[in-house]
This record gives structure tokens, C-alpha cells and sequence, in this order.
């Protein structure tokens, strides 16, 4: 197992009188992607702040290898981060910019310019040490940033939106890039984003935060196939989420009807919430399903159709390549590993 | 954060200091002063608590002295006003190109000294002065007219110094206006005039009134202007001001009139505030 | 169509002619600062004998020293405080800071004559010399806001994450200031201490209450001599003194342009965004 690295414990956070931090507990380990997940205001940037330094915890622990930190100055910890409009100094150069960290420790100049220059090439900018930055384009200010905060050889890198400003395009390369450095350099990073599929195709580990709380810590494949509760399931992914009630261990029942399901822990007739992502359904005919329903919309997605089918309980979404045209009657189809059941929870 | 803070404060200090001690203090020790009396001896200021100083500004003398001067910053705001205002107006309406240059014209004599400026106008206004002998020329009139050292020609130097105040406010917020507003309304069948009453002019309302403000304040105050171009003859607050300061040695008086002046600026900066929710004033900075 | 043209003009003859008024003044003292006669009639000759006469006028000299030298020592004076105030205003979370922040521009916003003799009252309690000290506090008084003011906006154009940066690369806060925050607000600074060294090269009002017996500035030395009467010799200072606002003006906006500079992209985009503007 890889080692702990930095370790929140219990984080609280009051700004004014809103809490933005009830009570983050989190691990995260050595070399390792950890991306944490969720809707603006939900305080996940606080939280990357605290680690940083550029706030202080109004409760709970911060340790960096078992040593508490958070009173430490920002400016004092083995951290360094990458902002979310990059934060370049608008007066100084590109080499200039990258070298303003080893500059202050007093690093020697030979020394580096020679880190600078293989900064340089690690995010492609080779050449470019004399260019003033406000004149880059938004991805290389971007790779500017990264090497910046690099070549001070953190043990973690902190990212905070960094490809927001970014254009569709240039974004989907950076995210390729961004992985490749983390493990070329193989330090952590902890990154921030809204996006879910950015999460999703990145990290190692996504934590998804709602309401100052975490909803859920997990691999990318956990998280989109395992939803702990309604919130993760209905923010990563499009799902149809359904009340019911689980039976006993392996039977659900929901919409009337009792299914096969893989779940299992949860006391007997519980009230559950289930998840059936659309693209695990399958039209097929009315009589080979329980649930059946009315096509009632169709829209070519490139892909699949999405088809809305409105059955005698709900409107379920579904992805498939098979066409259907509105007004067909038709039968939902899905396996046993197709329904995840979660814990009902409150409001959301 | 907690050091962040300290270091903050640091260098927050000198502000703090020079702020308390010279503008914070001084005022402060304006509004003690108002209250006591003026020593026996004639010179100096005894600190005895009297009202005395604010009843005596009710003496008709002085009242019709505060009268003088409401009537002449009245006067002056009501002309910038039908000056000023299309000044601003017609200025956001200008090309591009125009409009740097008219704003760059406008902004200057707020950098020329407000002194020399109206040094030009008693070259112009006297007896011999350019004015008279255009009006003499032209046989409009036969001999010169005495314009200089009189109230009209106070109000001159005070319309003239504080024009481009009005003329900036109006304007920036003129500038700031969405003309397909107007637009429209001409569109939905509005003539140019209802337009303008219902849309443009409700919508430069925030310029016009701190415009107003600008000018009114300053005109309660500017002694100078009645000084050079008055010739002493109208006394205004702020001479009687200056003259209890420097003649009169009655500084608690003093003190006195400053604080009835200061309250009816602070009203007014309220009212604006109220009237426009806003904390800032168009057109400065 | 041609109504409207006609309404344009007439909009813009009536922008001329105020402009004309306004700088009629001005002009009429620039041009007879070189005439020969003393009358003020006519032109009758170029001539440059106001200024020589100005120029050998010892106390007019020393007038312009003093204003000189009070206009730099506030201005480098109000600089300094009024910077480091604008930075750290910005950085705390002071509930106060509200108020210091409002007393500190209240000298902007207090009629000067007011502020004068309040000055002039505090002072006298103080037992300060009136003199060159008395007026370098006054001035700073009056300059302090202008310096802040221009620096807090710049300021607020900033991006915060730029001194937080520095820090996460390992600044100390003071080391923040001194390479990040410093560097970026130069400008507003320069700007501010040109306009703050305008007023203070303009001010009669203040002055006239703190400047003591002894010591006179430029623009009281103007006061008390238009007061008298006119003479072209006030015509040749008061083109001297123009000369020198409209060279501080220069400077300020070559400040000012080279800011705007930056944003400029973004500004033509509103431009573009505007419709014709007539009505």
C-alpha cells in the first residue's frame, strides 16, 4: 500500500456565518491523482485552499506526513499550486515567472536556468524563456503555470480548475498532458474541477464533495457504477433514480415490480433509492419486459438515440442504437448488474 | 492568515496614523471648538461650553449671509444645470474619435489652476476689457458696462469653474447608456422628445445628480471666486469663514459656521446616496 | 434624415462654443503674457519683458521654490502612505477598515475651506510653526486620497491570485509587496502622485490658512497679486504655471494610456457591442 501523505481530519470551515466545511475527513496518498469533484460552492476549493495554506481550518487537522500543518504559511509547506487564471506575473518574462520560486531561495543562478530550461521542455515550451506572458495564449499560459509551480519539486501539486478558461479543444489535450506530467514527475496532485468527465478520465481517486460534505471517495469506475446516493448518481452521468425498497439481500422491488440485483447489506424491506443508468437499458418488445412503456420523445445523438419512454410510474431516459418511433409501445430490459441500489437520503 | 495580518498591519500603519491625527483629530476638534467661547481678551479661545456660536449664526446678519450663499450655490447649480447638462449629453453623443478629444478638453482645466483661469475672466470682464469693447463695437451698448465686482459676474467665475464637474458627470453617465433603448422606444412610436423625457433622461438621473452635488458643495465654499471677482463686496459663508479665521480671531464662530456648512453638505451626499444607492459619485476618478 | 443632420451640428456648435468660453480665458492671459503694452485692449507687440521682469522678482522666485518643493515632498510623502495603505487595505479583513477607508478620502469630499481652517485651527493647538511643515501636512492631507484612490482601483483590476501565488512559491508577505504587488500598481502610483502634485501646485484655499507670515506659494503669490489688480507679469507666471500643469498632464496620461493599454482588447469588444448612437 503507498503511503499517507497528507491527511485531513474533521475540516470545518465558517466563513462569516455559512459553513462551507462540515467536517472533511480525507487521505490522500503518494503519487497518486486525486480529483475532488463537485458543483460550485461546495467547497472544495476551501478545502484546496487549506491545503495550500491560504486559509486556516476554523476547525479539525491538517497533517503532511503526520506533522500538523495547518498553521504553517503557505509559503512554508512542500505544496504548490496552480491557479485557476494561472496567476502569471504580468511584469516578468516566461523564464522570469518560472524561476521567481528558486529565486527567492536563493538557488544559484546557473542552476537555474538550467531547471528552468528542462521545465521548459517537460511542457513543451522550449525556447519560449524570453516571451512575455501576458502575450501566450491561454494554453501555454497555462503549461507556464505547471512549470512554475514544478520546478520548486513540491511534493504536491494543487490544481485548481486549471483548464476552466480553456477552449473545448485545448482542454481535452491539457487533460492527456496534465496526466502525463503527473507521472513523469510522479508527485500527487490534487485537483479540483466541476466537470465530471474531466474527473472521471484523470484521477486515480475522486472524491465528490456536496454541501461542504463528502458524498463519496472512490475509483473513477466506483464512482459512476457504484453512486453511494442520489446526489453522486444524478451529478456524474445522466440516470434514472427510482424509490424502492429492497426486499432481502439480491431482490429489489421498485415500480411494482421484484428484480434480481447484486446488492446486498441492507436490512430487510429498507427504503432504497436505485440507479439505472440509460445507456444500460434496452428497448425491446412489451411482452420480454416487466416495465413497459410509450415512446414518447426521440433524439439522434450522434451515437445513440436518446428515447424518453413513459411507463405507468415515470418518464425513464434511454440510450440505445435501436430506433423506436414515438407512440411505440415498448418493454424496458435490464440485468441484475444493471440496478444499483443506494441508501435513501434526504434531500437533494 | 494570521500572519498575513500581521504584516498587513504593518503597513497599514501609516495611513491609520496620518488619517487619525491629521484629518480624523483636526475634524473632531472642529466640532469642540464650535462649542466654546471666545476669550475675553479678544484672542485665543476659552473652553467653556456655549451654544452661543450657533445662536449667533442666527443673527440676521449671518443668516442672511448662509441666505446669500444658498441663493448664490443655488443659482450656480440651476445654471450649470441648463448648461451643463447638454454639454455632457451632446459630448456622449459624439463620434469615437470626437468624443476623446471633447473628453480630453473637458478634463484639462480640472489640471489648470482654477485661479489663473479666472484671472482670465477679469482681464475680459473690466472696464477696458475685451467683453466691453466687443459690446462697444457692435453698438449694442455705449459705454462700458461695470461687470467686474459685481454678483454677476461671481456667478460667472462660479458657473465657469465648476462646468466641467456637471459636464463630466452627465456625460460619463450619458456614455454609459444603451442607446437601443432609445431606440426601441422610438420604434414602439415614441417621438424624439418622449424618448429622451422617458428613457434618456431618467436614465442620466445618477449624473445629473452628482453633478449637482459636485457643483453645489464646492459653491457653498469657494470664497475666492467672490474675493477676485466680487471684489469683497458680497460676503458669502466661506469669506465669513476665512475673515472670522484671519481677522476676526473669533475661531469658536468659526468653527460654528463650519459645522452648519459641513451638515448641509453631509445632507445632501446623504440625499444622493439615497436617491441613486450608490456610494460613488459619477464622473470622479 | 436631414433633420437630424441639422441637429447634430446645432449639438455640436453649441459643444464649440462652450469649449471656446472655456478656454477663452486661459488664452486671453497666455497671449497677453507676450504682449508688449500693458493695456489689455489689443496686441500691440511680441515681447517677453513680463518675463524678465518675473524672472528678476526675487520673491516670485522664491514663491516657486517653495511650491515646488511642497508639491514634490507631499507628493512623495502621500505616495508612500497612501500605497502602502491602498495594498493593505485591500489585503485585511478588518471590520474598521470600512472607516478608516471613508475619514481617509473625507478630505476629497469636505469643502476645502473647511478643511483649511480646521487645519489651521489644529495646528495653532499643536503649537506647529506655521510654515513649510504646516503646508507639507496640509498638502499631504488633501493628497493622500488621490494616491489611494487610484491605487485601490488598480487594485481591484488585480487578480488576488497573483500575491498568493508569490506566496505559495515561497514569499513572504513582504516579499509579495515588494516584487508582485509593487511592480503591478507602479503606474496607478505615478498617476496618482501627478494628479496629487496638480492639486497641490493649484491649491490657494488650504494654503492661505497654514502657510504662516513667512512663507508664500506660487498660487497665493497669484491670489494676493490678482487681488490688487492685474499686470501682465501675473499673466507671464500664470503661463509659466500652465506650462508646467499641462506638463504634469502629459506625463499622467502617457501613465494612464500605457495602462489602458492592457484592458484594451476587452474594451474594443464593448465597442463593438454598441449600436449607432442617435436620437
Amino acid at each position: 500500500m503507498k503511503n499517507k501523505l497528507i491527511e485531513l481530519r474533521n475540516l470545518t470551515k465558517n466563513f462569516d456565518d455559512q459553513q462551507v466545511l462540515k467536517g472533511i475527513s480525507l487521505d490522500i496518498y503518494e503519487n497518486e491523482f486525486l480529483t475532488l469533484l463537485g458543483p460550485s460552492g461546495c467547497g472544495k476549493t476551501t478545502t484546496l485552499r487549506i491545503i495550500a495554506g491560504f486559509e486556516e481550518p476554523s476547525d479539525g487537522q491538517v497533517l503532511f506526513n503526520g506533522i500538523e500543518i495547518s498553521k504553517v504559511p503557505p509559503y512554508k509547506r512542500e505544496v504548490n499550486t496552480v491557479f485557476q487564471k494561472y496567476a502569471l506575473f504580468p511584469h516578468l518574462n516566461v523564464a522570469d515567472n518560472i524561476a521567481f520560486g528558486l529565486n527567492l531561495k536563493k538557488v544559484e543562478k546557473s542552476v537555474i536556468s538550467q531547471k528552468v530550461e528542462r521545465m521548459l521542455k517537460m511542457v513543451g515550451l522550449s525556447g519560449f524563456e524570453n516571451r512575455d506572458v501576458t502575450l501566450l495564449s491561454g494554453g501555454q499560459q497555462q503549461r507556464v503555470a505547471i512549470a512554475r509551480a514544478l520546478v520548486n519539486e513540491p511534493k504536491v501539486l494543487l490544481l485548481d480548475e486549471p483548464l476552466g478558461a480553456l477552449d473545448a479543444k485545448i482542454r481535452k489535450q491539457m487533460q492527456l498532458e496534465l496526466k502525463k506530467i503527473q507521472r513523469e514527475v510522479g508527485i500527487t496532485f490534487v485537483y479540483v474541477t466541476h466537470d465530471q468527465e474531466e474527473a472521471l478520465s484523470m484521477s486515480d481517486a475522486v472524491v465528490v464533495m456536496n454541501n461542504g460534505e463528502i458524498q463519496q471517495i472512490g475509483t473513477p469506475t466506483d464512482i459512476y457504477n457504484e453512486p453511494e446516493n442520489r446526489f453522486v448518481a444524478s451529478f456524474i452521468g445522466e440516470s434514472n433514480i427510482i424509490e424502492g425498497h429492497m426486499i432481502r439481500d439480491y431482490l429489489v422491488e421498485f415500480d411494482d415490480f421484484q428484480f434480481e440485483c447484486v446488492d446486498k447489506g441492507f436490512e430487510d424491506n429498507e427504503e432504497v433509492e436505485v440507479v439505472l443508468r440509460p445507456e444500460d437499458l434496452d428497448i425491446v418488445e412489451p411482452e420480454h419486459a416487466k416495465i413497459t412503456g410509450v415512446v414518447r420523445d426521440i433524439t439522434f445523438k450522434g451515437v445513440h438515440y436518446e428515447i424518453m419512454i413513459e411507463t405507468e410510474k415515470r418518464m425513464y431516459n434511454v440510450h440505445t442504437t435501436d430506433y423506436a418511433p414515438v407512440g411505440k409501445k415498448i418493454g424496458l430490459l435490464f440485468g441484475p448488474e444493471d440496478i444499483h441500489v443506494m441508501c435513501k437520503m434526504g434531500a437533494y | 492568515m494570521r500572519r498575513r495580518n500581521r504584516a498587513g498591519m504593518w503597513m497599514v500603519l501609516p495611513l491609520t496614523i496620518f488619517t487619525l491625527i491629521f484629518v480624523a483629530a483636526p475634524l473632531l476638534y472642529m466640532v469642540f471648538l464650535s462649542f466654546a467661547s471666545q476669550s475675553s481678551s479678544g484672542f485665543g479661545v476659552e473652553w467653556k461650553f456655549t451654544l452661543e456660536n450657533y445662536k449667533r449664526i442666527l443673527d440676521p446678519v449671518y443668516r442672511n449671509t448662509f441666505y446669500g450663499s444658498l441663493r448664490l450655490a443655488f443659482s450656480t447649480t440651476a445654471l450649470n444645470i441648463l448648461l451643463g447638462y447638454p454639454f455632457g449629453y451632446f459630448m456622449a453623443k459624439l463620434s469615437a474619435k470626437k468624443k476623446k478629444a471633447a473628453v480630453l478638453f473637458l478634463m484639462l482645466p480640472f489640471w489648470l489652476n482654477s485661479l489663473i483661469r479666472l484671472y482670465g475672466w477679469i482681464i475680459l470682464l473690466q472696464k477696458k476689457g475685451l467683453v466691453n469693447e466687443v459690446l462697444l463695437r457692435l453698438h449694442l451698448i455705449d459705454k462700458p458696462l461695470k461687470i467686474l465686482y459685481s454678483y454677476p459676474a461671481i456667478l460667472i467665475g462660479m458657473v465657469y469653474v465648476l462646468l466641467p464637474f456637471m459636464a463630466l458627470s452627465v456625460y460619463s453617465s450619458a456614455e454609459k447608456l444603451d442607446w437601443s433603448l432609445a431606440e426601441a422606444a422610438r420604434d414602439l412610436g415614441a417621438g424624439r422628445c418622449y424618448a429622451f423625457f422617458t428613457i434618456i433622461f431618467p436614465l442620466t438621473l445618477p449624473g445629473l445628480f452628482s453633478g449637482i452635488i459636485l457643483t453645489f458643495i464646492p459653491s457653498m465654499g469657494l470664497f475666492f471666486i467672490a474675493d477676485i471677482l466680487g471684489g469683497n463686496k458680497i460676503v458669502l459663508v466661506g469669506s465669513l469663514i476665512q475673515e472670522q479665521m484671519t481677522r476676526g480671531n473669533n475661531w469658536p464662530f468659526a468653527a460654528a459656521l463650519a459645522m452648519v456648512l459641513l451638515v448641509v453638505t453631509s445632507l445632501l451626499l446623504g440625499l444622493y446616496k439615497k436617491l441613486t444607492n450608490s456610494d460613488v459619485l459619477e464622473g470622479i476618478g | 434624415m436631414k433633420q437630424m443632420r441639422a441637429n447634430t451640428k446645432l449639438q455640436n456648435a453649441y459643444l464649440a462654443f462652450l469649449f471656446f468660453l472655456m478656454y477663452l480665458p486661459v488664452a486671453i492671459v497666455i497671449l497677453f503674457s507676450f504682449n508688449e503694452s500693458k493695456l489689455y485692449v489689443s496686441f500691440s507687440g511680441f515681447s517677453l519683458v513680463w518675463y524678465e521682469k518675473l524672472f528678476r522678482d526675487s520673491a516670485m522666485m522664491e514663491a516657486l521654490k517653495n511650491s515646488l518643493i511642497l508639491g514634490i515632498l507631499s507628493c512623495a510623502v502621500s505616495a508612500v502612505i497612501g500605497t502602502l495603505g491602498a495594498v493593505s487595505l485591500s489585503a485585511l479583513k478588518l471590520r474598521s477598515k470600512g472607516v478608516l477607508e471613508y475619514i481617509a478620502i473625507l478630505p476629497l469630499m469636505v469643502p476645502e475651506i473647511i478643511l483649511g481652517m480646521v487645519l489651521m485651527a489644529f495646528f495653532y493647538m499643536l503649537k506647529l510653526p506655521f510654515g513649510m511643515l504646516t503646508l507639507l501636512i496640509g498638502h499631504t492631507v488633501f493628497c493622500v486620497p488621490y494616491i489611494l484612490v487610484e491605487v485601490k482601483a488598480s487594485l481591484a483590476l488585480m487578480d488576488p491570485s497573483l500575491t498568493e501565488a508569490a506566496r505559495d512559491l515561497g514569499a513572504s508577505s513582504w516579499r509579495a509587496f515588494l516584487d508582485i504587488t509593487l511592480p503591478l500598481v507602479m503606474p496607478a502610483v505615478a498617476s496618482g502622485s501627478l494628479l496629487a502634485f496638480a492639486m497641490s501646485m493649484d491649491d490657494v484655499v488650504i494654503s492661505i490658512f497654514i502657510n504662516g507670515p513667512r512663507i508664500s506659494t506660487l498660487p497665493i503669490k497669484v491670489y494676493t497679486q490678482i487681488k490688487t489688480g492685474v499686470t501682465p507679469e501675473i499673466n507671464a507666471l500664470c503661463t509659466i504655471m500652465l506650462a508646467v500643469s499641462l506638463t504634469a498632464l502629459a506625463v499622467f496620461s502617457i501613465f494612464r494610456s500605457h495602462k489602458k493599454e492592457e484592458n484594451r482588447d476587452e474594451e474594443q469588444i464593448d465597442r463593438a457591442s454598441e449600436p449607432d448612437q442617435e436620437l
